[in-house]
């Protein structure tokens, strides 16, 4: 699997392979480090559009050659502003100025230009661009990477009850149940001027009460023989209806501004966000459940054989309820996240996301009769979602589309990597 | 008797005295899978009108051959001679075509449909892209009653016994025309008694004209249905003769490559005080048992199916809720209300379907061997790997398992090694109480030997061992003292093994 996210990565690379520039301080400061001539004779032409990433570059740009003595004039408009500006300008005459612009619009400032005799031959000097697929573009790579956090997060537990050959239908109400909780909490605690804690707090409670969502599930499942698909089917219904009751059927918005740190925030150093570090976090912590404690050996052996496992002394009901009270806390915590993320707290969240983090799941290698499968197959198997998803808006596949072509390509690579297994077990 | 081909040609005598041209010819066949020799060079010889039995240890080839008779395999070199023409099976329907059923150990019926479902599958009588239920009921009924048997069609497989499903089995391939029926195992999950009506139908179809292809561990059995004998080991055929011309002994001897001078070892029982106490043991199929167990004593309990031994061992265990009676070691009354509870207290149980209940078949050897084992083995729930591991090596040395490393899937293992594999596992929890429930079923003659050496050597350190078996011989061969149940009651207890017989068990047991 991991090869055929190496495969997407690779495709999706080359086919957003174009002209990158960078906008904003960014350019102006790549712009400031290629002027070369710094006579004080020297005029500079700073010409860009109106709207707030070229407000800044134009600002740093005047701001850097100041600070180096060097007059600028500004030009910012549209196209027949500009046009009328230099009019003005050439007719005062003077040495011909060196225009600084975007890229972007560098070929609307030669245009124009060119209609001056004067300015005819003055040079335009524009930041620096380099050939590089926007797909790995690192603001690209971080945006993917959070949008797939609450899935991938959820897909954790799912994994867990999938190896029990078992599953789990209703993550995708308890993250609107989630998110609904904690909105509502943190506005009965204090609306738009909640603490941190009481942020925290509200968290907490959301999380602990899907958790409980999911021990109920379990016990359904364990207690009265309900079978999975059913119980869980049906706790979905109740949570979603949980969360429209809760919330009245509207979205809660009165939310404080720092409500955001951990959906959209990031750490200062590499600008990884706090949901991708979470995320992270939790698969090490899962993996080394699975793969290292007695745990998550009870677990595996209950998907395998679970008769052979409670004859061999295991706690099988315990280990099942477990699963699925994890489950549910998980999907509490992606509600969380999702809440932080849009900033409110609405019924709606989640909508069929059982079914995409269940993709991410098998698309990883788990099987669903259970007895198999790796923690860390999950997430490839979330981040192949992920990137296809990414890989398709950056190309520009119609929205309709796109959701064709992400069922053939999860069955598609289900399809090669069975094939792959046969292979390999005929050797 | 040697495998050499131009004395098997030559070789034409058989009990009816008449010489016929073999029905079926299997020459050389040669079949290689990645990694091992399956088979080297195996013939075998078919008469028509015959029961031909195949035996051999574990891994002697037995089912590759018999896999590339149904056409689930294709031979790597060889031919294979039906009715004088070589032919070869592409694929089990081929071979099903070609008049060859083959009857497994574990069913092939659906066990949710009706027994004629079953019986027509795939060649459904239909009037009118309906199913006719009327004429399927009428030739199911012929069927049976040219089998001499008594099963009402309609009941589903589900409601059958195992004796009567194996009788559907047949008659399955009795209707598909067949004139030559494989049978794998066919007695390992029967009682006595229908083993004699098993035998009573295979002589009918005998007389039929049909040949019949017997591949059994119970080499008493084959003594009494089968008119010759190919011993197969390693992948050879060793050699073919006669029922008469083998003795038990020599015919072992032959399986095994070298003198086994007797079928259980000697041991001679110190025993001691009482370790186990049952008193008044109550559950489902099981009606107020009670039986001790003394310090180095084999107790052996046997008796017909059905008669609740295998539940008894299951309530001892806890695997199954008991209504009353007490269970007591060494003096301390248990409460045991689940399996976690009885191996805490020092009680284990080797179950009677490894497959299914006793190994995680997907999983490895050592997470298999693990299972029961792991909270000695960890810190703080983490598991110690290193120690896991030296452990799983020094088990499988003692018990000379037959494992390509620890990471080996259960399901790859022989059955013997399987057996093995549960019998390690069971060791390390230091038990003190073993139930052994049919440990030697599916398990060929050298691996039987080590495993009544092991019963005898756990019986020696002073553990309470009882041992659940149907084979008669084994538990007059191993055992001290047998219980007999019979309908969840004791029948009957035998004290004095040197005087029993298994007539006088079977008296006791129906």
């Amino acid at each position: 699997m991991l090869a055929i996210l190496f495969l997407l990565c690779l495709l999706f690379s080359i086919l957003t392979l174009r002209d990158q520039h960078s906008s904003g301080l960014q350019a102006a400061r790549q712009l400031l480090g290629q002027i070369k001539s710094l006579d004080s004779d020297s005029r500079f032409l700073i010409i860009a559009p109106r709207n707030e990433q070229d407000d800044l570059f134009v600002r740093s740009i005047g701001d850097g050659l100041t600070a180096k003595n060097l007059r600028a004039s500004i030009v910012q408009g549209d196209p027949s502003e500009i046009r009328a500006l230099l009019g003005a300008l050439s007719d005062s005459g003077g040495n011909k100025p060196q225009i600084l612009t975007t890229v972007s619009y560098a070929p609307v400032v030669s245009n124009i230009v060119a209609q001056f005799p004067e300015m005819a031959s003055a040079e335009i000097f524009t930041p620096p661009s380099y050939r590089w697929p926007t797909f790995l573009l690192p603001d690209n790579i971080r945006n993917v990477a959070n949008q797939i956090a609450v899935i991938a997060i959820i897909a954790i537990g799912m994994t867990m009850v999938i190896i029990t050959a078992g599953i789990d239908l209703s993550v995708g109400s308890l993250v609107a149940l989630s998110a609904v909780v904690i909105a509502w909490m943190v506005g009965f605690m204090g609306g738009a001027d909640a603490t941190y804690l009481e942020m925290f707090l509200a968290g907490a409670i959301a999380v602990a009460l899907c958790g409980i969502t999911g021990a109920f599930s379990g016990i359904m499942i364990t207690r009265f023989n309900i079978p999975p698909f059913i119980a869980t089917l049906a706790i979905m219904q109740v949570a979603a209806g949980m969360a429209y009751i809760i919330s009245r059927g509207k979205p809660i918005y009165q939310l404080p501004e720092s409500f955001i740190v951990l959906g959209r925030g990031a750490e200062p150093l590499l600008k990884i966000p706090y949901a991708v570090i979470l995320m992270i976090g939790l698969y090490l912590a899962a993996n080394f459940l699975m793969s290292r404690t007695t745990l998550g050996r009870y677990i595996y052996a209950v998907g395998g054989n679970s008769e052979a496992a409670r004859l061999a002394g295991i706690r099988v009901k315990s280990v099942l309820l477990f699963v699925y009270t994890l489950c549910g806390m998980l999907a509490g915590l992606g509600g969380v996240i999702m809440a932080s993320q849009l900033k409110s707290g609405a019924p709606t969240y989640g909508l069929t996301y059982e079914l995409y983090v269940i993709a991410a799941v098998v698309v990883g290698g788990t099987s669903l009769s259970g007895g198999e499968g790796r923690i860390f197959g999950t997430l490839i198997g979330a981040f192949i979602i992920a990137v296809i998803q990414n890989g398709m808006n950056l190309t520009n596949v119609e929205t309709y589309s796109q959701k064709v072509v992400l069922g053939l390509v999860i069955l598609a690579a289900v399809m090669l990597d069975r094939i792959k297994q046969r292979r390999m077990a005929r050797a | 008797m040697s495998s050499d081909p131009d004395v098997n040609d030559t070789f034409t005598e058989f009990s009816s005295g008449s010489r016929a041209a073999p029905l079926l010819e299997m020459r050389q066949i040669r079949k290689a899978f990645p990694g091992v020799l399956a088979i080297d060079n195996a013939s075998l010889e078919l008469l028509p009108g015959e029961i031909h039995a195949l035996v051999g240890e574990n891994g002697a080839g037995k089912s590759t051959l018999i896999k590339i008779l149904n056409g689930i395999y294709p031979a790597d070199s060889g031919d294979i001679i039906l009715n004088g023409k070589k032919t070869h099976f592409s694929s089990p329907p081929h071979a099903m075509g070609a008049g060859i059923a083959t009857i497994y150990q574990e069913f092939t019926l659906i066990p949710t449909l009706p027994v004629t479902a079953n019986l027509f599958l795939g060649r459904e009588k239909t009037k009118l892209f309906m199913i006719d239920r009327a004429r399927e009921l009428e030739a199911a009924q012929a069927l049976f009653e040219s089998l001499g048997l008594k099963l009402n069609a309609r009941c589903l497989v589900s409601e059958l016994t195992v004796s009567q499903q194996q009788m559907v089995e047949i008659a399955r391939a009795l209707s598909s025309e067949a004139v030559i029926l494989v049978m794998d195992e066919p007695t390992a999950a029967l009682t006595p008694r229908e083993v004699e009506k098993l035998f009573e139908i295979l002589a009918r179809m005998k007389s039929n004209g049909i040949s019949i292809i017997f591949v059994s561990h119970r080499l008493d059995e084959v003594f009494r249905i089968a008119d010759r004998i190919t011993v197969m080991r390693d992948g050879k055929t060793i050699m073919t003769a006669l029922t008469t011309e083998f003795t038990k002994a020599s015919l072992i001897e032959q399986m095994v490559g070298r003198p086994l001078d007797r079928e259980f070892p000697k041991r001679t029982s110190v025993i001691g005080d009482v370790r186990l106490e049952i008193k008044e043991l109550c559950g489902s199929a099981v009606r107020g048992i009670s039986l001790s167990v003394k310090r180095g004593e084999v107790l052996g309990i046997t008796g017909l199916m059905g008669a609740g031994r295998t539940e008894l061992a299951r309530l001892i265990f806890g695997a199954d809720k008991k209504e009353s009676g007490q269970i007591i070691l060494d003096g301390k009354l248990l409460e045991i209300k689940n399996p976690r509870q009885a191996i805490r207290h020092g009680i284990c149980l080797l179950t009677e379907d490894r497959k299914s209940q006793g190994l995680i078949l997907m999983a490895s050897a050592i997470e298999n061997f693990a299972l029961p084992n792991l909270p000695n083995w960890c810190k703080l729930g983490v598991v110690d790997r290193r120690l896991e591991s030296s452990r799983f090596l020094e088990r499988v040395n003692n018990l000379d398992i037959r494992v390509t490393g620890p990471d080996q899937r259960a399901r790859d293992l022989s059955g013997g090694n399987q057996q093995k594999l549960l019998v390690a596992r069971w060791l390390e929890t230091e038990s003190q109480v073993i139930l052994f429930d049919e440990p030697t079923r599916g398990i060929d003659v050298g691996a039987k030997f080590e495993m009544y050496l092991l019963i005898n050597e756990l019986a020696d350190q002073g553990k309470a061992v009882i041992l659940i078996s149907s084979e008669l011989p084994e538990v007059l061969g191993i055992c001290d003292r047998i219980l007999v149940m019979k309908a969840g009651r004791i029948a009957g207890e035998i004290d004095d093994i040197s005087r029993a017989s298994q007539e006088s068990i079977m008296a006791l047991a129906v």
